[in-house]
C-alpha cells in the first residue's frame, strides 16, 4: 500500500510549514451561498494572493480567517478553518485573541483620529502590560518595519490624518504589526493608492513576509504576480485553482484561470 | 527599501554573466585543445557543456517569471534580450563542443602540415564574443555596433582556410579525414562569431529599442 503524504505535502508554498488549513468551508449569507466547499492550505511566512472577479468570495474568505464575518447578521459557516492546527470556529476560541494573532489592513486606510504615535501604540495599550519605554520601542520598531519611520520620526505626535493616503496605509500596517500578529490579512491594500505609493506597499509586503504570513486580496493581477508566492483564483464562490504564483501566471491548469489572469474577463 | 523587482533583474544579469564566462571558457579551451592537440582538455570541454545548457534553462525560467510581473518597457527589453543572449551563449557552447570533438579526434592522429591561420580566426571570434558581452554589461550600443562588421572578416578568413584545406586534400588524399575535422572546427569558429554578432545586435535593441537585425546585409 502506498504511503500517505504527510500534511505538509498538501502545501503548495515553497518549502514552508502549514499555518492555515481551510477544509470544506462553505459560507451562507441567509439563503445565498457565498463560498462553496473551499479547501486550502497556506504555508507559514509566505504571501498568498486571493484573486477573482468581484463577488467571487475572495474577501469573504479572507474575513473568515479572523472571523470578521461574525459581525454580519445571517452568516452561517460550515467546514473548518484551522490556524496552527486549531479550529478558529471552535467554541473555546477567544475572538479578541484570534484577531490579535490575525491582523488586518483594509482597502481604505482607516487611522484613528489620533496622533501617529498613538495609532501604533493603541493596540499595545489595549492589550495591556507594557511600560512607556517598551511601548515607545515597539512603536519605533513597527514604524520602521512599515517603512514609515524616516518620514514621520520628527512628527510622531502630529495627527495621523495629516499623512498622505500611502503613508496612512503604511501606518495601518504599522498598527497591525505592533501587536505582533502571526498573520496579516490585506484586503486590496493598495487599490486606492497612486503607483508610487502602491510600489512602496508592494515592497513592504515583500519585506514583511520574512516575519509574517500574509494573505492579500487584490484586483491587480500583476501585483499578485509581483508579490505573492502562491495564488488562489476564485469564481462565484468556488476555488477554481490554487498553486504557486509562477505556475498560475505561466501555466495555469484551468482555462478559466488563464483567461482571468490575462485580463480576458473580470 | 530594497526594490525586489530590480533585485530579480540583477539576479538575471548575474546569471547571464556567469553563463557568459562559462561559454567564453569553453571556446577558449576548445581552441586550446585543438591547437595544442590536448586530448584531455577536449574531453573536459564536452563534459562541461551540460552546465551551459542548464544555465539557458534557468535563465528562461527566471525571465518568464519576471515577465509576469508587468515590467517597465526598458525592463521588458532587458528580459527578452537576456533570453536571446542566453540562447546565443548556449549555441556558442555547442560550437565549442563541436570544436572539442574534432580536437579529440585530431589529437589521436598525426598533425596535418598545412599553413593556415586558425589561431587568428579564433582570436577574432573570441574577441567578438568578449566585446559583445562587455557591450551588454555596459549597455554600450556604439561598442555593439562596432562589433557587427567584424563578422564579415571572420567569414572571409573561414573561406580562405576552407580553400587552403581543400587544396591540401586534393594534393594529399591521405589527409582528407583530418582536413575535414579542421574544416568543421573553422566553421564552428565562424558560427561563434555569428552568435557574437547576434548578441551585439540584441545590445543595440536593448539600449536603443531599435531592431537592426537583417538590415545591414551588403
Amino acid at each position: 500500500m502506498p504511503k500517505l503524504n504527510p500534511p505538509e505535502a498538501k502545501t503548495n508554498s515553497p518549502g514552508s510549514n502549514t499555518l492555515i488549513q481551510i477544509e470544506s468551508l462553505s459560507l451562507h449569507y441567509g439563503e445565498s451561498k457565498a463560498l462553496k466547499n473551499i479547501s486550502l492550505t497556506l504555508g507559514e511566512k509566505v504571501v498568498t494572493a486571493f484573486i477573482g472577479p468581484s463577488g467571487c468570495g475572495k474577501s469573504t474568505l479572507l474575513r473568515c480567517l479572523n472571523r470578521m464575518n461574525d459581525l454580519i447578521d445571517n452568516v452561517r459557516i460550515e467546514g473548518s478553518c484551522k490556524i496552527g492546527g486549531h479550529d478558529i470556529y471552535s467554541p473555546d476560541v477567544d475572538v479578541i485573541e484570534l484577531r490579535k494573532r490575525v491582523g488586518m489592513v483594509f482597502q481604505k486606510s482607516n487611522p484613528f483620529p489620533k496622533s501617529i504615535y498613538e495609532n501604533v501604540a493603541y493596540g499595545l495599550h489595549l492589550h495591556g502590560s507594557k511600560s512607556k519605554p517598551e511601548i515607545a520601542a515597539v512603536v519605533e520598531q513597527s514604524l520602521r518595519s512599515a517603512a514609515l519611520w524616516d518620514e514621520v520620526k520628527d512628527r510622531l505626535h502630529a495627527s495621523a490624518l495629516g499623512l498622505s493616503g500611502g503613508q496612512q496605509q503604511r501606518l495601518c500596517i504599522a498598527r497591525a504589526i505592533a501587536i505582533k500578529p502571526e498573520i496579516i490579512l490585506m484586503d486590496e491594500p493598495a487599490s486606492a493608492l497612486d503607483p508610487l505609493a502602491t510600489a512602496r506597499i508592494e515592497e513592504l509586503i515583500l519585506e514583511l513576509k520574512k516575519d509574517f504570513t500574509i494573505v492579500i486580496v487584490t484586483h491587480n493581477m500583476q501585483q499578485a504576480a509581483r508579490i505573492s508566492d502562491q495564488t488562489a483564483f476564485f469564481y462565484i464562490g468556488e476555488l477554481i485553482e490554487f498553486d504557486s504564483t509562477a505556475k498560475i501566471f505561466t501555466n495555469p491548469a484551468k482555462k478559466q484561470t488563464e483567461d482571468y489572469v490575462t485580463g480576458r474577463f473580470g | 527599501m530594497e526594490n525586489h523587482f530590480e533585485m530579480g533583474l540583477d539576479a538575471l544579469r548575474q546569471k547571464i554573466l556567469l553563463m557568459a564566462s562559462r561559454a567564453e571558457t569553453a571556446v577558449n579551451q576548445s581552441v586550446q585543445s585543438l591547437v595544442q592537440r590536448d586530448y584531455d582538455l577536449a574531453i573536459r570541454v564536452r563534459e562541461d557543456d551540460n552546465i551551459i545548457d542548464q544555465f539557458e534553462v534557468e535563465i528562461d525560467e527566471m525571465a518568464i517569471v519576471l515577465l509576469t510581473k508587468a515590467p517597465l518597457a526598458s525592463n521588458l527589453r532587458l528580459i527578452t534580450v537576456a533570453m536571446k543572449v542566453s540562447q546565443n551563449l548556449e549555441r556558442i557552447g555547442d560550437e565549442a563542443t563541436k570544436i572539442a570533438k574534432r580536437a579529440r579526434d585530431l589529437a589521436q592522429e598525426p598533425a596535418v602540415k598545412v599553413n593556415f591561420d586558425i589561431n587568428r580566426m579564433a582570436v577574432m571570434a573570441l574577441a567578438m564574443v568578449k566585446e559583445s558581452l562587455d557591450a551588454f554589461v555596459q549597455r554600450d550600443p556604439a561598442a555593439a555596433r562596432a562589433i557587427i562588421p567584424r563578422d564579415k572578416e571572420v567569414d572571409a578568413l573561414n573561406k580562405e582556410i576552407h580553400s587552403q584545406l581543400a587544396q591540401h586534400m586534393t594534393l594529399n588524399p591521405d589527409t582528407i579525414g583530418r582536413c575535414l575535422h579542421w574544416i568543421v572546427a573553422a566553421k564552428s569558429l565562424e558560427r561563434i562569431a555569428d552568435h557574437a554578432k547576434n548578441i551585439a545586435e540584441e545590445v543595440v535593441y536593448l539600449c536603443e529599442a531599435q531592431d537592426i537585425r537583417h538590415t545591414l546585409k551588403n
